[in-house]
């Protein structure tokens, strides 16, 4: 008896890893829950304004995105570096946003065509003139509902 | 004779979920969108001009900025820190001024009879030029009168926190302050070209 002993080496049991599973999966659905897909890639630069008084958007799927800004620094060649709106992926010129508006607005459920929202996406600096074609557009879209997007600060 | 089952190995099941875990985590955000909500009034029909509303002059407030950035309310040179300041006083109309917004008593649900400015309009007129974030400021300040003035009334006569009412309180809430801030028909007003 002594002698099979003798044999037999002391090993550390190896570290059960069958909870490290079950553990990633927490975390996967904690990712799953608190993010949301990526809109779109930005081609256009958007450094939101921010504000006080912001609201947060409540159904997602009602809203649709206009994004308003310079060009990044890879687009500039092709469009210059004056501001320019992006619907979705891609580039776009004013006279588009009606049939986009109308498009989008379309392809939404009957009962939710009222309310979509758009968000207007724009980079702090853009000049007014812009926005107010933009604005412009929608009310002929009658998209009525306008959020101007900002991020938050505490005061002046 | 049973034969002893062997128990399925799981130690790929971490780099799976793992997996899982890193397309989850590049492609999407975290950023929640929160932004002012406003609503647009409605297009005019094509045969039409725009024409101005024929508004009492005392129940309007015109906040105008030029190219510069700069704020110009109702005549007045203006820094935007004191915008918000008068806007309440104009909304409010405390005093019963002559120059500020006539006064309306209305019995309110719940409230009670109360004077309130009815008419009011505050009207925001910008430039081609003007930075995006001086009008988004503009707005902000506005909205900020109204929150504040929103909280005053409940916290009087609810004796609670605007946020802390329920439906039908804050609803009587708005009625008396609610926002009324127009976007007019887009001008030239040079300054900037």
């Amino acid at each position: 008896m002594a002698q099979i002993r003798k044999k037999e080496k002391k090993e550390a049991p190896a570290l059960s890893t069958s909870s490290l599973p079950d553990i990633i999966f927490m975390l996967l659905f904690f990712f799953m829950a608190v993010t949301t897909m990526k809109e779109v890639t930005y081609k256009v630069r958007v450094i939101p304004p921010t504000a006080t008084e912001i609201q947060k958007m409540e159904n997602k799927s009602l809203v649709r995105y206009i994004y308003i800004g310079e060009p990044m620094a890879e687009f500039r060649e092709q469009f210059g570096s004056s501001t320019r709106i992006q619907l979705n992926d891609q580039f776009a010129d004013m006279p588009e946003i009606e049939s986009f508006i109308v498009l989008e607005r379309s392809a939404m459920k009957e009962e939710d065509q009222n309310l979509m929202t758009v968000s207007i996406k724009a980079d702090k600096d853009t000049k007014m003139g812009v926005i107010t074609d933009v604005k412009q557009a929608l009310r002929r879209a009658y998209a009525l509902k306008i959020v101007y997007q900002a991020g938050s600060r505490k005061a002046f | 004779m049973a034969r002893k089952l062997n128990e399925i190995n799981a130690s790929s099941m971490a780099d799976i979920s793992f997996l899982l875990l890193i397309f989850f985590l590049v492609t999407t955000s975290m950023n929640v969108s929160t932004g002012l909500t406003r609503r647009l009034p409605p297009p005019l029909p094509p045969d039409q001009q725009p024409q101005d509303v024929d508004i009492n002059k005392r129940n309007l407030f015109v906040v105008k900025i030029n190219s510069m950035n700069q704020l110009l309310v109702q005549g007045e040179e203006l820094n935007i820190r004191e915008l918000k300041e008068k806007a309440k006083e104009f909304i409010e109309n405390k005093d019963n001024d002559p120059n500020l917004p006539v006064r309306v008593m209305n019995d309110f649900d719940l409230i009670g009879p109360l004077e309130y400015t009815k008419d009011h309009v505050i009207s925001v007129q910008n430039d081609v030029d003007t930075q995006y974030q001086v009008y988004i400021d503009v707005q902000n300040e506005l909205v900020a009168a109204y929150n504040e003035l929103r909280e005053e009334l409940s916290k009087t006569h609810f004796g609670k926190s605007f946020k802390d009412l329920n439906e039908d309180q804050q609803k009587v809430v708005q009625e008396v302050y609610p926002q009324k801030i127009s976007e007019a028909e887009p001008k030239n007003y040079g300054g900037g070209n």
